[in-house]
């Protein structure tokens, strides 16, 4: 599996995400800087990380959506090729148009550092092959603007085809839209592109992959990842 | 010839910083304030002084980068 991680100026997360990667598959990203132009030839999987492009002037990921190497993964994405964006990756995704809708302030207008528990809706996606369907899975969150927007248009048409791929849940494994964590639109954690290749999250599973620091559910993640390549 | 842009949430966007401040103001005994709403300001320099062409530049600057149109609206304003 060859993937690049990108580093635009003021992303934070990108050695964390750069370590599942090479433990999971035992090859070492290539990292790209937000001003190339090109992914190295051959890439399978681009990954933007989390952090705080830009410092999140503006709006979050609202400058790294309109960076040089941002052509290059549209690109990428309209070849079917495979694009993670985690937690600011997200943000810069839903900017960029990759993804629909936007993740605004939190709800309650805090920074929220603490573990989340997910929904995996679906497993019959590159990301979550290697989950259960419907497998409660603990990921960390770390963001101030998590909280996911859409029109009710946009929200329809998600739920309606599928993907909506991560939801935060209560701990009986229900979901509840009044006291969901941030305040995102229907408990939504993460959702995919129409041809499933695009995946924006805003928890982290590349900070739950190591039994040193905790839980692994980030693992299989990764996991999926490798095999839905492999396999192809 | 100088501008300014307006960039506000549409009005069917929950603004939790606006609600912040309304409970400020009101916690502060400011007197009358039923709503507020937070939005941002740019003040652009541009070097022509066609103001058509300044408001066009203007338009795909806020299309391109300065609003998000998913949830928030502009409004230019040419100042002289």
């Amino acid at each position: 599996m060859k993937s690049a991680v990108l580093v635009f100026p003021g992303s934070n997360r990108e050695g964390d995400v750069a370590r599942a990667l090479h433990m999971v598959s035992g090859v070492k990203p290539a990292m790209v800087w937000h001003a190339d132009t090109a992914l190295p030839q051959g890439t399978d999987l681009v990954v933007l990380p989390g952090g705080f492009s830009y410092g999140d002037y503006l709006r979050c990921g609202a400058i790294a959506a309109r960076a040089p190497i941002m052509e290059a993964v549209r690109a990428h994405a309209a070849r079917g090729g495979l694009v993670l964006g985690i937690c600011n990756g997200f943000q810069i995704l839903c900017e960029s148009g990759l993804l629909p809708g936007v993740l605004v302030r939190n709800a309650r207008l805090r920074f929220i550092c603490r573990e989340a528990l997910l929904k995996v809706e679906r497993n019959d996606t590159p990301f979550t092959r290697r989950y259960a369907r419907g497998a409660i899975v603990r990921y960390p969150v770390a963001h101030g603007e998590g909280n996911y927007t859409a029109d009710a248009t946009t929200l329809k048409r998600l739920e309606e085809e599928g993907r909506v791929l991560f939801r935060y849940v209560m701990p009986d494994g229900h979901r509840d839209d009044a006291q969901v964590l941030n305040g995102a639109a229907n408990s939504i954690a993460g959702i995919v592109s129409e041809k499933l290749n695009v995946l924006g999250l805003m928890p982290h599973p590349e900070n739950h992959v190591d039994p040193l620091v905790g839980p692994t559910d980030g693992r299989a993640l990764f996991e999926s990842l490798v095999g839905a390549l492999e396999k192809a | 010839m100088k501008a300014r842009v307006l960039v506000t949430l549409k009005s069917a966007v929950l603004d939790p910083q606006g609600k912040a401040i309304e409970g400020a103001l009101r916690s502060l005994g400011v007197p009358g304030v039923s709503s507020v709403r937070q939005g941002k300001v740019f003040d652009v320099e541009l070097d022509t002084s066609d103001a058509a062409k300044a408001e066009a530049t203007l338009k795909d600057a806020c299309e391109k980068l300065l609003a998000n149109t998913v949830i928030e609206t502009y409004r230019i304003e040419l100042v002289d």
